[in-house]
């Protein structure tokens, strides 16, 4: 379908301007999928948390309160932009678009299906890290610019943080490409296609490199047990103390965008993407956006899971379980790894 | 010399301040403290009180002894059902009045219970302030079942006003022994749950071992009590060393744990609400027959003299001194708040931590503000 509409479209008018025409109608597909999938992860996790603290959670809006979040995006679009008067204007402004784009960008590359991805470079895993670790300059933008003690010290914990757990990010991932060969996503999952899940291709070494992505991708995306940004009973809300309206809707949506890009990620790179379990769908296109689905709600739901179970760390804490547990033991796994492919042990 | 020289300047820091209240998740209420900080390490902690204070001492003063009471119920409002006891127990000591045994039973499984739900109110805003959300709906449910049990029996949940000078307002309700047998039952399923969700918890346990330590030695020179002290192995339980009502009839433990941080005040609460579930079993079948008050003439005066008596309270010890000139009002009146004093020591135990210290080690103090400030 999306060939056709290609095909159209440069049939119809001159080159540079279907260029243009597909370019727009891109990002307003992108656009949608990131406002639609921010506003259900939002109405998922208050089902979740309600569900482990046998509540109902929303019921009101609409059936089994699916219009919940929709209407209350609206009412923050509607909402009077309040801000500090000494903060810092134009910092205080750019700070949620930092925070929003660079998870709109990185969610370019994700491959929904196997023609659905919007940009398949062949650095695909380098790109996702390196844009998704820029998000980070939002949140010390917005904490710096406030002008409030609390968003400071949110901010800085941040930093820390994201600095940190960047690493294991990376090098877990770095794992399991020493196992595919190459960084695009669209040959990794063709890989998979080919070899099955490099979980299961991988096998120990693989699955400690995805417990270790699952600890750092919950710190990179600031979500408990590692909310120590916004931990709102030391720091009130954190960093977005002082922003409200639609500029604290762009934080509080990038959160759970940048959640969903965590699962994508560890769908992708460690159960097979859109792939069938085994293969047993294969061949039959539209299951694929669905298999991706399951298996992002999978993941999804065991971020959803650490949050409304454990308690928050300290910031020494998470610290040292970054520099002397997970950093080291990434850095063997690698090893490992390695040589588990020389040997030739893979599956 | 000069490389010395720069380093020191450019990583020179500097302390600050951060209001940290009256309006603070962590805080509870309206408690204001001025935290010197330096980056996340806490240098000093200032408490400034006086935001909810409603001068009930004061008040006292111009109220017959019957309206004393119900004043009471708005210091330490999650026992206010031990307050009411504490001046009730004053002034019937006072008059040298015996009330009857049932009222004394009655008296004992309504104090033990507002501690449980007392201490299950703590237990999820403990694990709220160090960040698990889910502890906070779980102690709400078996709560829930406590305060329902109040209602029916005296028509209020929280603000009781059950003890009047002399005995009991009224009966206690039919279905009374029923309801608090089931919850028993229902509560010794549910209580290890907090331990399988929050005591064993790694994280949670790294958070609280260690983490604001009290000294046996400063919890006795701040005066500090109830599960705080008992948390350094002070032992203070008032229900043992200078006991009241029922007490002296039941078998129950004095927990004491001695290692003085976080996790020993959180251990020594939740084996309360073991020893308290005991007090209860013991009692429940062996409410004695009898009248539910002593009648005392409509207004109530006390011979001159000073008096005072202390309860054990879910926070620690409550004493309430009179000073009566004769007349149908006390002269002056003073109450002596365990809050205050747990939260005295809060510096003692804080500084040199982090702000997440601070957080968790306050959450195992169990401030109730309209406590300390009256």
């Amino acid at each position: 379908m999306i060939k056709t509409i290609h095909d159209w479209l440069f049939s119809v008018m001159p080159e540079w301007a279907a260029s243009l025409t597909e370019m727009v109608l891109i990002a307003v597909f992108y656009l949608t999928l990131f406002a639609v999938i921010g506003l259900y992860l939002v109405l998922l996790e208050r089902k979740v948390a309600a569900w482990f603290q046998m509540r109902k959670g929303p019921n009101r809006v609409g059936p089994w309160g699916l219009f919940q979040t929709m209407a209350d995006a609206l009412k923050l679009v509607t909402k009077e932009l309040t801000g500090t008067t000494k903060a810092d204007k134009f910092l205080y402004n750019l700070a949620p678009y930092f925070v929003i784009v660079t998870a709109l960008v990185a969610m370019s590359v994700i491959p929904f299906t196997q023609s659905v991805q919007a940009f398949d470079i062949n650095i695909g895993v380098f790109f996702l890290l390196a844009v998704s670790s820029i998000g980070v300059i939002g949140i010390l933008l917005g904490g710096w610019s406030s002008n409030n003690k609390y968003s400071l010290i949110g901010a800085m914990r941040s930093g820390v943080q994201t600095i940190s757990y960047e690493l294991s990010v990376g090098l877990s991932l770095l794992t399991m490409v020493l196992l595919t060969g190459t960084l695009q996503l669209s040959e990794i999952i063709a890989n998979q296609q080919e070899h099955g899940w490099l979980i299961l291709q991988g096998h120990i070494p693989a699955i400690i490199a995805f417990m270790i992505f699952m600890i750092a991708g919950t710190a990179e995306t600031n979500r408990a047990p590692f909310d120590l940004v916004e931990a709102e009973s030391e720091l009130g809300a954190g960093f977005h103390t002082e922003y409200s309206g639609m500029k604290f809707a762009y934080f509080f949506l990038a959160e759970f965008i940048n959640m969903f890009i965590i699962a994508s990620i560890a769908v992708t790179i460690f159960f097979g993407g859109w792939l069938s379990p085994f293969g047993i769908t294969e061949g039959i296109i539209w299951l694929q956006p669905i298999w991706f689905t399951v298996k992002v709600v999978g993941i999804i739901f065991l971020m959803m899971w650490f949050r409304w179970t454990f308690p928050r760390l300290r910031i020494d804490q998470l610290l040292k379980l970054e520099w002397k547990y997970l950093l080291p033991l990434n850095l063997m796994n690698i090893v490992i790894m390695a040589i588990v492919i020389w040997l030739g042990w893979t599956i | 010399m000069t490389k010395d020289k720069i380093t020191n300047d450019s990583f020179k820091t500097q302390e600050y301040f951060v209001n940290m209240g009256p309006q603070h998740p962590a805080t509870h209420g309206v408690l204001r403290l001025i935290l010197t900080i330096d980056g996340e390490i806490i240098k000093n902690i200032e408490p400034d009180l006086g935001y909810i204070h409603r001068s009930i001492e004061k008040m006292c003063e111009r109220d017959s002894y019957q309206q004393i009471v119900h004043l009471t119920d708005r210091m330490d409002y999650l026992s206010s059902h031990i307050n009411n006891h504490a001046v009730c127990l004053t002034v019937e000591k006072s008059l040298e009045l015996e009330v009857t045994d049932r009222v004394k039973v009655i008296r004992t499984i309504i104090d033990e219970l507002t501690r449980i739900a007392s201490h299950t109110l703590w237990w999820g805003v403990m694990g709220m302030d160090v960040g698990a959300l889910t502890t906070y709906f779980l102690a709400f449910r078996d709560r829930e079942m406590i305060n329902d049990i109040f209602e029916e029996t005296c028509g209020a949940r929280l603000t009781m006003n059950y003890n009047i000078p002399g005995g009991l307002m009224n009966d206690i309700h039919p279905n009374f022994i029923k309801r608090v047998k089931e919850f028993l039952v229902h509560f010794r399923k549910k209580l290890p749950e907090y331990d399988s969700l929050l005591t064993n918890n790694v994280i949670f346990q790294k958070r609280t071992k260690g983490v604001g330590i009290l000294s046996y030695k400063d919890a006795i020179s701040y005066g500090v009590s109830g599960p705080v002290a008992r948390g350094s192995g002070y032992s203070s339980d008032v229900r043992k060393i200078h006991s009241y009502a029922a007490y002296d009839k039941v078998n129950f433990d004095e927990v004491l744990f001695t290692e003085g941080d976080t996790l020993s005040r959180y251990k020594v609460r939740i084996a309360e609400m073991w020893e308290s579930m005991k007090i209860i079993e013991q009692l429940i079948d062996n409410i004695p027959e009898g009248d539910i008050s002593v009648p005392t003439k409509a207004v109530i005066k006390l011979p001159k003299g000073e008096f005072y008596q202390k309860v054990e309270t879910a926070r620690g010890e409550l004493g309430v001194y009179i000073n009566s000139t004769g007349t149908k009002n006390p002269y002056r009146m003073k109450f002596r708040s365990p809050g205050l004093s747990n939260l005295n020591a809060l510096n003692q135990m804080v500084v040199g931590g982090k702000i997440g210290d601070l957080v968790a080690t306050m959450a195992s103090l169990d401030i109730v503000v309209p406590d300390i400030d009256r």
